[in-house]
C-alpha cells in the first residue's frame, strides 16, 4: 500500500485538520513533558478505577466528541445554505453526514451520559465504587480507543460515507470498497463491547449496593432510570454486535448476508440494526428525563410529583422500545398490516412519555422555582421535546409516513428529541453535578449567555427544517435548489448560533475554573435531595465515611432534617478499596491495533493484537489483587479537613 | 465493596464481591442470550437461500451430529458433578470432573472442525451462499465460545492447582460452570431447529 493511500489526500479541509491534529498532539505532548505530568496522568488517571475520575474522562472526550460532530454538522449547514454551493463534494458531505450522525449518537450522546452515571449513581445509593471497578476501567478504554479508532478515519483510509446507518447493500464490499466502512463496523464493535461491559455493572451496582435499607422505590429517579437504561443496553447491544460482525463477515471475508449475490438479504441490515437502533434512542434518552427530574425537583424544591407513575412510565417505554424498530422504514414495503401493528405500537409510547410531561409539570406546578443554569436547560427541555414527541407521532402513522419518509421533516424531528432532550440534559446535568465533579460552580451569568445563544440557535436551525420538508427537501442531499433557499438560509444561521452557545460553555468551564469561588459544603445548590449532596465537595475518593439507613424518598432531605451525616465518627470502619491498575487500558490498547488492522485487512497485525488482548485477559485471570483498607484514622483525618471540622 | 466473609453457605456466595460476580455474569448470559437469539433469527430468515450451492438436506448426516451432542450433554453433566464435588470441599474430585469435561470439550470441537471441513470439500463455505453463512456463523460462534470455555477451564485448573478451594476460585469455577452449561442449552437448540430441521426440509 502506498502512502498516499494510506492517508487522505487531495482535499484542503482534511490537509487542515492533519495539521492541527499534529500541533495539538505535539502541543499535548510537550505540555506533559514539559510540566514532568507523565507520572502524574500514568497514576491518576489512566490507571484509575475510581468512578469520578472515570465519569470525568468520559465527559471530556464526550465534549471533545461534540466538538467534532458539531464542526461535522456546520460545514453541512454552509452547503445546504445556497444552491451549487461548492464547499464540500457529494463524496465529502456523504463522509461528514455520515461521521455526525455516528459520532453524535455513539460517541457523544452515550458516553456523556454515562459519565454523568459514572459519578453520581454510585452517589446517589450510597455505593463506594461500581461493582466492578476494573470493568468500569475498561469500558471507558473500550470506548475511548472506539472513537479514536472511528475519528482517525478521516485523515487515514477514508471516512464511512453510507450513512450512520450503514444500509446494506450499499455499505457492503461491492458499493463501499475500502477501509472507510470497515472503520465504523470496527470502531462502533470495540467501543460496544465496553458499553455492554458497563450496562451489566450499572445493573449489578443499583440491585446490589445500595445504602442499607433503601428500598427499589426510594432510589433517586436518575437511578431509576440508570437501572432501565442498563436493562435496554444489555438486551439491545448484543444485536449491535451480531449485525456488526455479520457486515464485517461479508465485507472482509467474502460472506453472503446482506449481499446481492449468493441470495443474501439486504433489508435484513435495515431490521437488525433498527432492532438495535430503537432501544438505542431510548439508552440515550431514558437517562436525560431522569437528569431532568433531578433537577426540576431541586430547583422547583418539591419531590417529584407521581414518583411512582415516573417509574412505571420508563419500565413503560423500555419494554415497547423494543417493538417498534419497523417504523423507521415503513415504505420498505412490509405490507399493510405489520405496518399497523408497528404504527400502533409506535403511538403507544406517547403516552409513558406524556406521563412523564405531566410529572414535570405537576412538580413545578405552584413551586417556587430557582432560576439556575440547569433549571433553565431543564425548563426550555419541556416544550422543545413536546415539539419533537407531537412530530414523532405524526412520522409514527404509517400512511403519513410515506409522505414524511426521508425528508428533512424527519431531520428536524429527531433532532426535537435528541437534541432537546438529550443534549439540553447532558448540558443541565453537568451544570448541575458539576460542584461535584470539580468543586467550584460554573459561571451562572456565562452559562446563561450560552444557554440563550444554544436553545434560540437551536429553535432557529431546526424548526424551519418541519417545513422545508414538507416542501419535499430530501435528506442526505448535498445540494439543495433555490426554492429551498430561504429556510435553509434561516437554519444555517441557527446552527451557527448553537455554535456560538456551546463556545461560551467552552469558555465558561475555563473562566469557572479559574475564578470560581471554591466550594465549601456538600450541598452546592442548598436544595439536594439526594445522597450525592450529602457528601463532603470534593467527594473523598472512598465516598462515604459511613453510610445512613435510608427510609424514604429524597435520603437527603431527611438526613438534613435530623441533623445526620455521613460521617457517624463513631461507627467507622476500615474502608475496603480497590487498586489501580494499568491493564485495561493496556488489553484496549492491544485491541485497538487489532481492530485497525481489521479495518485495512491486514490478518497478521489482527491476529498478532488479538493475542495480546487474550494474554491480557489471562493476565487478569491470575491477577488475584483484593484491592488495601482505608484505616480508621485516617477516614477521621480526610473528613475532617472536608467538613472543616 | 466489602469484605466482609459469611461463614457458612457454599464458599463461592460467602463474600459480597463474589455474590456480585455471580449476579453480573448471569447478566451476561442474559446478553449472549439475544447475541445467539439474534444468530438463529438470522439463520432462520435465511434458511433456505442456499442460491447456487450444496442444500443441508444432502450434507447434513445424523450419525456425526449425535456424537456431537451426546459429547456435549455428557460433559455438561460432568461439569455438574465438578461443581458438586467443589459444594463438597472435594478440590481433587473438582479437578478430575474438569479434566472429563475439558476432554468431552474437546472431542466436541474436534468432530465439529472435522464437520466444518467435510462440508467446505463438498463445496458448502461460508462464502457459498447467504443460507451457508448464516450456519457457519451461527454453529461456529458456539464453536468458538467452547473453544474461549476450554482455554478458561485450563486457566481455572492451573489456578486451583496453585491456591486450592478459596471464596474466589470457587467462584471463578461456579461462574464457568454456569458458561458450560449455557453453552450446552444453546447446542440443543443447535441441533434441533438448524441440524434436525436441516436434514428433513
Amino acid at each position: 500500500m502506498q502512502l498516499d493511500e494510506f492517508f487522505v489526500t487531495g482535499e484542503p479541509l482534511i490537509y487542515g485538520g492533519m495539521v492541527s491534529i499534529a500541533l495539538v498532539t505535539i502541543a499535548i505532548l510537550f505540555i506533559l513533558t514539559y510540566f514532568k505530568k507523565w507520572g502524574w496522568l500514568w497514576r491518576e488517571w489512566l490507571t484509575t478505577v475510581d468512578h469520578k475520575k472515570i465519569g470525568v474522562m468520559y465527559i471530556l472526550s464526550a465534549l471533545a466528541m461534540l466538538f467534532r460532530g458539531g464542526v461535522d454538522a456546520m460545514m453541512m449547514r454552509v452547503q445546504l445554505a445556497f444552491p451549487n454551493m461548492n464547499f464540500l463534494n457529494a463524496q465529502h458531505y456523504d463522509e461528514i453526514f455520515t461521521t455526525h450522525g455516528t459520532v453524535m449518537i455513539i460517541f457523544m450522546a452515550m458516553p456523556f451520559l454515562i459519565g454523568l452515571m459514572n459519578i453520581v449513581v454510585p452517589l446517589q445509593i450510597g455505593a463506594r465504587d461500581f461493582a466492578f471497578p476494573y470493568l468500569n476501567a475498561l469500558s471507558f478504554w473500550s470506548f475511548l480507543f472506539g472513537a479514536m479508532l472511528f475519528n482517525i478515519s478521516f485523515v487515514i483510509g477514508g471516512s464511512p460515507d453510507a450513512g450512520w446507518t450503514s444500509y446494506t447493500p450499499l455499505a457492503g464490499a461491492a458499493m463501499s470498497p475500502g477501509p472507510g466502512q470497515n472503520f465504523y463496523l470496527m470502531g462502533l464493535q470495540l467501543s460496544g463491547i465496553g458499553t455492554l461491559a458497563t450496562g451489566i455493572n450499572l445493573m449489578v451496582t443499583i440491585l446490589k449496593m445500595r445504602a442499607p435499607k433503601m428500598k427499589m422505590f426510594q432510589m433517586p429517579i436518575f437511578t431509576w432510570s440508570t437501572l432501565i437504561t442498563s436493562f435496554i443496553i444489555v438486551f439491545a447491544f448484543p444485536i449491535l454486535t451480531v449485525a456488526l460482525a455479520l457486515m464485517t463477515l461479508d465485507r472482509i471475508f467474502g460472506a453472503q448476508f446482506f449481499t446481492l449475490t449468493g441470495e443474501g438479504m439486504p433489508m435484513m441490515w435495515a431490521n437488525l440494526f433498527w432492532m438495535w437502533g430503537h432501544p438505542e434512542v431510548y439508552i440515550v434518552i431514558l437517562p436525560a428525563f431522569g437528569i431532568f427530574s433531578e433537577v426540576i425537583c431541586t430547583f422547583a424544591r418539591k419531590q417529584l410529583f407521581g414518583y411512582k407513575a415516573m417509574v412505571w412510565a420508563i419500565i413503560l417505554i423500555a419494554g415497547l422500545s423494543f417493538v417498534v424498530w419497523v417504523h423507521h422504514f415503513f415504505t420498505m414495503g412490509a405490507g399493510a398490516f405489520v405496518n399497523s401493528v408497528f404504527s400502533i405500537s409506535t403511538m403507544l409510547i406517547a403516552v409513558p412519555t406524556g406521563v412523564k410531561i405531566f410529572n414535570w409539570l405537576g412538580t413545578l406546578y405552584k413551586s417556587k422555582i430557582k432560576n439556575t443554569v440547569a433549571m433553565m436547560w431543564a425548563l426550555a427541555f419541556i416544550p422543545s421535546f413536546v415539539i419533537g414527541g407531537v412530530t414523532g407521532v405524526m412520522l409514527g402513522m404509517a400512511s403519513a409516513d410515506y409522505q414524511f419518509h426521508n425528508t428533512y421533516f424527519l431531520v428536524a424531528h429527531f433532532h426535537y428529541v435528541l437534541i432537546a432532550g438529550t443534549v439540553f440534559a447532558c448540558f443541565s446535568g453537568l451544570v448541575f453535578w458539576y460542584p461535584k465533579m470539580f468543586g467550584h460552580k460554573l459561571n451562572e451569568r456565562i452559562g446563561k449567555w450560552s444557554f440563550w445563544f444554544f436553545v434560540i440557535g437551536f429553535h432557529v436551525c431546526f424548526f424551519p427544517q418541519y417545513f422545508v420538508g414538507l416542501d419535499g427537501m430530501p435528506r442526505r442531499v448535498f445540494t439543495i435548489i433555490p426554492e429551498w433557499m430561504p429556510l435553509n438560509i434561516i437554519s444555517t444561521i441557527g446552527a451557527f448560533g448553537m455554535g456560538i452557545g456551546f463556545a461560551i460553555f467552552v469558555f465558561c468551564i475555563l473562566y469557572s475554573y479559574r475564578y470560581s469561588e471554591r466550594e465549601k459544603s456538600g450541598d452546592s445548590w442548598d436544595d439536594g435531595r439526594t445522597l450525592e449532596w450529602a457528601t463532603p465537595t470534593p467527594v473523598p475518593f472512598y465516598n462515604f465515611a459511613t453510610l445512613p439507613e435510608i427510609d424514604s424518598q429524597d435520603a437527603y432531605v431527611k438526613l438534613k432534617e435530623e441533623g445526620r451525616t455521613t460521617f457517624e465518627e463513631d461507627k467507622l470502619e476500615p474502608i475496603h478499596m480497590p487498586n489501580n491498575t494499568g491493564q485495561p487500558i493496556i488489553m484496549m490498547a492491544f485491541l485497538f491495533f487489532a481492530s485497525f488492522g481489521l479495518v485495512f485487512e491486514w490478518m497478521w497485525m489482527a491476529i498478532a493484537f488479538l493475542i495480546g488482548g487474550l494474554i491480557m485477559m489471562v493476565v487478569r485471570s491470575f491477577d488475584y489483587d483484593e484491592g488495601y483498607h482505608v484505616e480508621v484514622d485516617e477516614i477521621k483525618r480526610i473528613e475532617r479537613s472536608a467538613r472543616g471540622l | 465493596m466489602s469484605s466482609h466473609e459469611l461463614k457458612t453457605g457454599p464458599l463461592e456466595y460467602r463474600r459480597q464481591e463474589d455474590q456480585m460476580t455471580i449476579l453480573g455474569f448471569w447478566i451476561f448470559l442474559g446478553a449472549e442470550i439475544v447475541l445467539f437469539a439474534t444468530l438463529f433469527a438470522t439463520y432462520a430468515v435465511l434458511f433456505g437461500r442456499t442460491a447456487d450451492s450444496t442444500p443441508p438436506m444432502e450434507l447434513f448426516e445424523p450419525g456425526i451430529v449425535l456424537i456431537m451432542t451426546f459429547l456435549l450433554l455428557t460433559s455438561s453433566f460432568t461439569c455438574g458433578l465438578a461443581i458438586h464435588e467443589m459444594r463438597r470441599g472435594n478440590a481433587k474430585a473438582l479437578r478430575n470432573w474438569m479434566i472429563v469435561t475439558l476432554v468431552l470439550g474437546t472431542a466436541f470441537l474436534g468432530f465439529e472442525i472435522y464437520e466444518f471441513i467435510h462440508y467446505a470439500h463438498e463445496g458448502a463455505t461460508m462464502q457459498s451462499s447467504a443460507y451457508w453463512s448464516a450456519f457457519f456463523t451461527l454453529a461456529g460462534t458456539h464453536g468458538l465460545h467452547v473453544t474461549l470455555g476450554i482455554g478458561w477451564v485450563i486457566l481455572l485448573l492451573i489456578q486451583l492447582a496453585k491456591r486450592g478451594l478459596t471464596p474466589k476460585t470457587s467462584r471463578k469455577f461456579f461462574v464457568i460452570g454456569l458458561y458450560w452449561h449455557f453453552l450446552d442449552v444453546v447446542w440443543i437448540f443447535i441441533f434441533t431447529s438448524v441440524y434436525l430441521i436441516g436434514m428433513v426440509v
